[in-house]
């Protein structure tokens, strides 16, 4: 006996969420920084940009990590007031739970105070990039 | 801090990025079959090679091997490669939701089989359809809950 109803449910379903997250990756949110928290050199180990901070949390476990520290190591050689730091998740669980931090790549833009304006789940596009960076003054 | 990526003691095994997107278009297509003539025996099928790909790796299941074999000596352009580790992991949790699956089928309560076929084979079509790796999505939380 076959049963279409189920697998109609399944696919329409599944499409519209994978639309729905395709559209989300990548994206630079706003509203999902903790409110009161600031990063600093002490936290992360290195000093912060003198303008801003791209804080990449990345895993070993990540294929889409490799992509973005590339996309984004290699787009502040020519930005000097902005540093990219790369965290691993896995050794870092206590910041993970204090920023809330649900999936890697996750990139946190922070301004020299350490506080974050933005974050991208996912791997982020140079225009969004650049865009995010140049708002952070 | 940049040593996370080089730094680990396990040999990385890397593998063509396009093999386990071949996989998860077989493996929609298998479990859609499963999911609408209810045959458990398919989802056992498909069940075996979730065992296969969790335990060896993606790249030994009949899919991988049918990559490598017959696909990939027809394709253009230059393979991206990818760790094995995330794959084989989404490997695992198509396992886990089969065994549920066929648990429900053999103790006679087929709701079980629907639901748990049909999640196994949305994250099969979004991967498939979207290159959505539910595995890699779900890792970090997993992580979080289990560690102190």
């Amino acid at each position: 006996m076959k049963t279409y109803l189920p697998l109609a449910i399944v696919i329409a379903l599944s499409t519209a969420y994978g639309f729905w997250w395709k559209a989300n990756q990548g994206a630079i949110r706003t509203k999902k920084a903790v409110p009161g928290h600031r990063l600093s050199a002490e936290i992360l180990g290195e000093a912060l940009g003198t303008r801003a901070t791209m804080v990449q949390f990345s895993s070993a476990f990540c294929t889409p990590c490799r992509a973005t520290h590339s996309l984004l190591s290699q787009m502040v050689e020519s930005i000097k007031d902005v540093k990219h730091i790369q965290v691993d998740a896995e050794s870092h669980l206590e910041l993970v739970r204090e920023l809330d931090i649900r999936s890697t790549p996750t990139t946190l833009f922070v301004n020299s105070q350490g506080i974050e304006v933005g974050r991208a789940a996912g791997t982020p596009k140079r225009d969004q990039v650049l865009a995010a960076l140049a708002n952070i003054v | 801090m940049s040593e996370v990526l080089e730094n680990r003691e396990v040999a990385k095994i890397y593998i063509d990025a396009r093999g386990p997107r071949f996989a998860a278009i077989i493996t929609t297509i298998v479990l859609a079959t499963a999911l609408v003539t209810q045959n458990v025996w398919v989802l056992v099928a498909q069940g075996v090679v979730f065992l296969i790909g969790a335990v060896k790796g993606p790249q030994f299941t009949p899919y991988g091997v049918i990559f490598k074999s017959a696909i990939k000596p027809r394709l253009k352009g230059v393979a991206s490669t990818e760790d094995v580790r995330p794959p084989k992991f989404a490997q695992a949790v198509g396992f886990v939701f089969a065994l549920v699956a066929a648990i429900g089928a053999f103790a006679g309560v087929d709701l079980v089989f629907t639901i748990a076929v049909g999640a196994a084979l949305a994250a099969a079509f979004l991967n498939a359809a979207f290159n959505y790796c539910l595995g890699c999505e779900i890792y970090l939380l997993l992580v979080r809950f289990t560690s102190k």
